[in-house]
């Protein structure tokens, strides 16, 4: 769905969705990531084609993930083709996932989504720590 | 030329209305201004973020609200 002003903080997430096994994980990661509320999933093959809502969303979200399964890293150089530098990189081959070797399972997903949340979690709490609350909110109305 | 502002009518969205309002009377030019609230349409086009300026199909910004200098820019190249 779409976020507006004062829907707080926009995070998109892009998996590269790639062919391989690394690819799906990526993608399931993202799913799994998008119900629990860590961002929002969106597309990547939209960016590519240059489709002007979704560019114009990259440049416009707070915070843009990228999720590659491989270090081909297909998603964070498609959005950086469109002056984008994603906020966060995540590679599955760099956190444990062998390309083409092991089987796409919940437990593997379960895994490598759990890994990114620890990584978001600690990324915001550094975050609040420098930013203190009269920064915090939005901006846009009394809210 | 057709003109449609993308948003749920937050405070952002109508000072995006506001500043393409007067980008339109300050060019003298025809345009017609939409406000799309509908989450559906918002959706169709790729928009995650709003609000987000349309000019002619094509969305032009999204997630900020440009300055009137950028509007004006937009409107003069369709």
């Amino acid at each position: 769905m779409s976020k507006c002003c004062c829907g707080g903080k926009t995070i998109l997430i892009y998996p590269c969705s790639g062919a391989a096994n690394t690819g799906e994980i990526a993608d399931r990661a993202s799913r799994k990531l998008t119900k629990e509320g860590y961002g929002k999933m969106t597309c990547l093959a939209s960016v590519g084609a240059h489709i002007t809502g979704f560019v114009q969303s990259a440049k416009g979200a707070e915070e843009n993930i990228t999720i590659d399964g491989c270090s081909i890293s297909c998603a964070k150089k498609i959005l950086e083709h469109i002056g984008v530098t994603p906020t966060k990189s995540y590679i599955l081959t760099e956190m444990g996932v062998e390309k083409g070797k092991i089987p796409v399972t919940e437990e593997i997903t379960n895994k490598i989504s759990n890994k990114i949340k620890k990584s978001l979690s600690s990324k915001e709490k550094q975050e609040n720590n420098t930013e203190g609350d009269e920064n915090s909110g939005c901006s846009c109305c009394s809210c | 030329m057709k003109i449609e502002i993308l948003g749920t009518g937050c405070p952002k969205c109508k000072k995006l209305t506001k500043l393409s309002e007067e980008a339109i009377n300050e060019l003298g030019v025809s345009a017609e201004i939409v406000k799309v609230t509908d989450i559906n349409k918002i959706i169709d086009y790729g928009v995650m973020v709003t609000p987000a300026l349309v000019v002619d199909g094509e969305v032009k910004v999204a997630g900020k609200i440009p300055s009137k200098k950028e509007i004006t820019k937009w409107i003069e190249k369709n």
